[in-house]
């Protein structure tokens, strides 16, 4: 039996992960649940967010704006609707004219796309093939608890995590913008016929998910301090499997789903022996035991919760 | 199949390059009046596979510009019996995309030679894929001991070490100069941070240095937190990393985001300029062992860095840049040689013997292995790599992270 400040630990970096999965898994549920789409981009949308949030800290240190709060404010609104409004543009390019083409189509279509932003990253973005560092733009410093070790920043990044979901939450269910990705969810043609436009909410729908997925990519580079842009390959994987785990249209669901597996992973590396070689496989695996025994996914019902 | 294989031509920028640096060759040399000359030379492909994306692209990068660099010199040279032109291929570092890389250039007849190969998993795969074709092919990369030790292979040989000799000196740094007794190692589970791990634990058990636990993780993971957490418990006075620069970099950071200050030791696989740029202050003291010197410290280094920055590049030569030009020439000094005829070459690469380099004497052994003798230690001082030599670690100014652990806490 390890220590129990091992266990306390462990349990503690299984929720940071998982908090970076679930911010990638609200976004799949979200288009899933409002438009029935996979967009197999959101994984690369994610690395997107991180590099437009590691430019602009670029930007920042140009124009001499010296305040890092202030800093990490504007890092955040400007790679958050820098994002969103590439996640939009996705959603046109690929999403909307497949919109009576067959699944596979929109699959594929946005499956490329996710390969032309990774590419796109690699060509244009100065030496894109490193890894980059990420500015430490949060408080540095630890606690150690009883050999638990939390930093300070950790405890930013978890709390910028659930506001940035409690966000989503309160748009789904206390906005009019929510209100008609709800109703477009349960029945796109009867919320057009009581008057919700169906192409705005679409596009805001999308907004919101890429957004989502910038304040992902964010404290992804904030947590480990680098970027790559491959991240969003592993990411956009583990990001749709925990939206399915959840249930996909669930954001609850999402949120559980990326929780769950960020846990799965953490537990498999440091409780099994050679499990760190298996991590992946113990948490898909339970994955594939989801498809099988309860394909909707832990909270997935078509019914008037989701979305 | 073009797109997975990854072809990445050489950008038109690089073609005037090298095709001005020819030009200027042959007018200075040749003069004005003779360019009936040049024009009439037979021309031969050359095929350079590396990794041009994903996680190790820096050094695919600063491998193919230097291959770059050596057929742009040999095309500017007028005693060249041929001309040389370039089919520049991308492994993406994965074994399948490799081997289908090397088909590419193989089934191209007037391809005489390959330059292949920085990852060792890549490599190790392409070996009967080369012998197939008989195509020859000189890693200048990849160190893993089978790709030359593995078969009997005339086609396959290497100009750098491999993972052998390098850990064992390792091993023995760490245990009898520096003092380190316990030792907890990671790898990635490729055949690459395997071997490492392999010859490392056998250099240790040698040098008599003690290892507390052995874990394998993913290539390109990204998350090292419970691994970390695990080893943290068992107090290591150093952790090893057997694999490539972008997990080395996450498993040092975020050894420190953990607390942990046990000493952090890499492998050649980390021995890059990308790795002090993204590990940041993280990279201070950390060590690594490289085949062959510096590259400024070699015999012709300077020269070889002088080209290579005419050249402009985008990219730095990085740590195997040197290896990938030299194994260029190799190549074309065999082709000048016996000519444009696959077998003959391999033949005479598999043979090479006695040639002075800018890397130094260059001898392979009957297996087309170069036995470099010359492992070079290195060092994270203030953002640079620092022969350890010539570092101030090894003067006593400064401490290696680790050691200041083991003496508090002792």
């Amino acid at each position: 039996m390890p220590p129990l400040e091992v266990i306390l630990q462990q349990a503690f970096n299984g929720l940071m992960l998982g908090v970076m999965y679930a911010l990638i898994a609200v976004g799949f549920t979200l288009f899933f649940g409002v438009l029935d789409v996979i967009h197999f981009s959101h994984g690369d949308i994610f690395t997107l967010g991180a590099f437009a949030g590691l430019s602009l800290t670029f930007l920042w240190g140009a124009v001499g704006l010296g305040n890092p709060a202030v800093a990490l404010l504007l890092t955040f609104l400007g790679a958050l609707l820098l994002t969103g409004l590439i996640g939009v543009g996705a959603e046109r390019a690929c999403v909307k004219p497949l919109a009576k083409a067959p699944p596979l189509m929109t699959l594929l279509a946005t499956l490329s796309l996710g390969l032309v932003i990774r590419e796109a990253i690699l060509i244009f973005y100065p030496r894109g093939a490193d890894p980059k560092p990420f500015p430490a733009m949060l408080p540095q410093g630890l606690w150690e608890i009883g050999g638990v070790v939390i930093r300070y920043e950790n405890l930013v990044i978890l709390a910028i995590g659930a506001g940035a979901m409690v966000l989503v939450d309160l748009i789904i269910n206390r906005t009019r913008v929510g209100a008609s990705m709800r109703a477009v969810a349960q029945d796109a043609e009867a919320a057009q016929m009581m008057g919700v436009n169906l192409n705005r909410t679409v596009d805001f729908t999308f907004f919101l998910g890429s957004a989502l997925a910038a304040v992902a990519g964010i404290l992804n580079g904030l947590y480990y301090s680098e970027i790559h842009f491959i991240m969003g390959i592993m990411g956009g994987v583990i990001g749709f499997s925990a939206a399915a785990i959840g249930g996909l249209g669930n954001v609850y669901g999402a949120i559980l789903g990326g929780l769950l597996f960020g846990v799965l992973q953490t537990l498999a590396a440091a409780f099994i022996p050679r499990g760190s070689e298996f991590r992946d496989v113990v948490a898909f695996a339970v994955v594939m035991v989801f498809m099988v025994f309860k394909p909707t996914g832990i909270l997935g019902e078509k019914t008037i919760e989701r979305v | 199949m073009d797109d997975q294989i990854g072809e990445v031509g050489v950008s038109r920028r690089e073609l005037l390059k090298g095709g001005a640096a020819a030009g200027i060759g042959l007018v200075a040399v040749g003069g004005l009046g003779r360019p009936a000359r040049a024009q009439a030379k037979k021309v031969v492909k050359l095929s350079f596979i590396g990794p041009l994306t994903g996680g190790t692209a820096s050094n695919g990068l600063g491998g193919r510009n230097s291959f770059l660099l050596a057929v742009a010199e040999r095309n500017a040279d007028p005693k060249s019996k041929y001309r040389y032109e370039t089919i520049v291929l991308d492994d993406e570092c994965k074994p399948t995309v490799g081997v289908q890389a090397a088909l590419k250039a193989g089934s191209d007849p007037e391809v005489i030679a390959s330059v292949s190969h920085y990852c060792s998993v890549v490599a190790i795969a392409t070996v009967d894929t080369f012998n197939k074709l008989g195509l020859p092919s000189m890693v200048w990369g990849a160190v893993l001991p089978d790709i030359t030790y593995g078969h009997t292979y005339v086609e396959v040989s290497r100009v750098n070490g491999t993972m052998i000799n390098q850990n064992h000196i390792a091993a023995d740094f760490a245990v009898k100069k520096l003092g380190f007794k316990t030792f907890s190692i990671i790898h990635d589970t490729t055949d690459y941070g395997r071997g490492h791990a392999k010859y490392f634990t056998e250099g240790l058990g040698r040098a008599g240095g003690k290892i507390l636990s052995t874990t394998g993780t993913a290539k390109d993971q990204k998350d090292y937190t419970a691994e970390l957490t695990k080893i943290k418990a068992e107090k290591p006075e150093v952790i090893y990393y057997g694999g490539l620069t972008p997990d080395g970099v996450r498993v040092k950071v975020q050894m420190d985001k953990l607390g942990i200050k046990a000493q952090f030791q890499g492998t050649s696989g980390i021995k890059s300029d990308t790795f002090i740029e993204t590990a940041g202050p993280s990279a201070e003291g950390v060590y690594c062992f490289v085949e062959g010197a510096p590259t400024e410290k070699l015999p012709g280094g300077k020269k070889f860095l002088e080209a290579y920055a005419k050249m402009n590049f985008k990219e730095p030569s990085e740590a195997y840049g040197p290896f990938a030009y030299v194994a260029t020439h190799l190549v074309i000094e065999a082709i000048e040689e016996v000519g444009a005829d696959r077998a003959k070459v391999a033949q005479k690469l598999k043979r090479t013997k006695k040639r002075d380099t800018i890397i130094g004497p260059v001898e392979f052994d009957e297996h087309g292995q170069n036995t470099v003798p010359l492992i070079t230690t290195h060092v994270a001082q203030d953002a640079k790599w620092v022969v350890w030599e010539d570092s101030e670690y090894a003067t006593g100014k400064r401490e290696l992270p680790g050691l200041k652990f083991k003496r508090e806490r002792t």
